[in-house]
């Protein structure tokens, strides 16, 4: 029997098959959950893009629902759970893998951020799982978890992180502060940072090949990480086998982390 | 390879394969967005087996551009 066999829950954030959130999906439903979905709302209802392809991907695993939301606002965001509720009743799990920053103000430098786009950054990377929790603080089963996705640049400094590491920070920070008000319910909140997966949004901080060189070269384990290694250790974080774990983040990064220098052979001549 | 360019932008971004042609600007007929420019070249990428810098973006405007560059590329 699977692990989410009779478990049911919510994923916001996959955009495409490359999408971390869509790793993880998968890995859900190989233990049998039930899963409802939200994809960015369309522009154009004549071409429903967005829609077209998360369901090209959930559909044929039975997808509960899939509808639009836009965490930016408050309306979207109780349809979705007001859906979730008359869907499944209670559930058992929430999976926020959700960011943005405006482009312009991520690629530059910190101290040439606007007012608009840090506002913008905050809300989408950081209020959102806020949001969320508030609302799935009611639904959720006890035992029942959130999880996000975070970014080692959230703890220290990775230059051309910039902007998206306030973000991951303060981030990282809600999901303590989260963990200890859903704890005395039983309930979990924590984080996964993973190291660096090509996907939409990894193009749009720095130069995601130079950071695959960098893991490469310096992680302990001398690789990068795959998308299912990132799905399969969120897939523990959400299950029962995690829970005692709360307000952990967890590092699925090769252990990047751990390191404060690189290995000795790295400087010398090829 | 025309042709499975043509698939990969009909289903990207929605449109019928009908309403694409060589001249198809992605941007001004196509509606793409930069986050859709960035999932094509993402899947082209993959299914050609070429690696495109971020750089060479800018250059494709259209989809006969983008014929253009991934057959100059696998013959490189
Ligand atoms: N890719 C990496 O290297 C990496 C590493 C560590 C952490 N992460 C984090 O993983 C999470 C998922 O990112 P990803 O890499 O899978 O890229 P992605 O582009 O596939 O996912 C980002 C998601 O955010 C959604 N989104 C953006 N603005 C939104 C809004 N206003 N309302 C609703 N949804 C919105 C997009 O639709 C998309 O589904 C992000 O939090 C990211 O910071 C990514």
């Amino acid at each position: 029997m699977g692990l989410f066999e009779g478990k049911k829950g919510i994923v916001l954030g996959i955009a495409n098959d490359h999408s971390i959130a869509w790793a993880i999906t998968q890995q859900l439903f190989a233990e049998g959950a039930e899963i409802g979905f939200t994809h960015l709302p369309d522009k154009d209802p004549a071409r429903p893009k967005n829609e077209n392809k998360v369901r090209k991907l959930v559909d044929p695993h039975g997808a509960k629902f899939v509808i639009p939301c836009d965490v930016t606002s408050d309306e979207q965001l109780d349809t979705v759970f007001e859906k979730t509720e008359q869907e499944f009743g209670k559930i058992d799990f929430v999976l926020h893998s959700i960011a943005f920053a405006p482009p312009a103000d991520l690629t530059g430098p910190v101290y040439r951020c606007s007012r608009d786009g840090f506002k913008l950054a905050m809300e989408i990377s950081v209020y959102s799982l806020i949001a969320m929790a508030g609302r799935a603080q009611g639904l959720l089963n006890e035992g029942g978890s959130m999880l996000t996705l975070s970014y080692l640049g959230g703890e220290r400094v990775i230059p051309g992180y910039n902007l998206m590491g306030l973000c991951k920070s303060a981030l990282e920070s809600a999901v303590g502060y989260l963990a200890s008000e859903f704890g005395p319910e039983g309930k979990r909140v924590n984080a996964v940072s993973a190291g660096p997966v090509k996907t939409v949004s990894a193009s749009g901080v720095g130069d995601i090949k130079k950071m695959f060189q960098l893991y490469e070269t310096f992680s302990p384990m001398r690789r990068n990480i795959t998308a299912e290694e990132v799905g399969k250790s969120s897939m523990f974080l959400l299950s029962d086998y995690a829970s005692g774990i709360t307000g952990e983040v967890l590092h699925v990064d090769a252990g990047y982390h751990c390191v404060a220098a690189p290995p000795l052979d790295a400087f010398d001549e090829k | 390879m025309e042709d499975k360019i043509i698939s990969i932008v009909s289903e990207q971004l929605s449109v019928s394969k009908d309403e694409i042609s060589r001249e198809s600007n992605f941007i001004d007929d196509l509606q793409a967005d930069s986050l859709d420019l960035v999932e094509l070249g993402m899947k082209f990428e993959e299914e050609f087996g070429v690696s495109i810098p971020d750089e060479d973006y800018e250059t494709m405007k259209t989809v006969g551009d983008a014929i253009d560059y991934i057959k100059q590329r696998e013959n490189a």
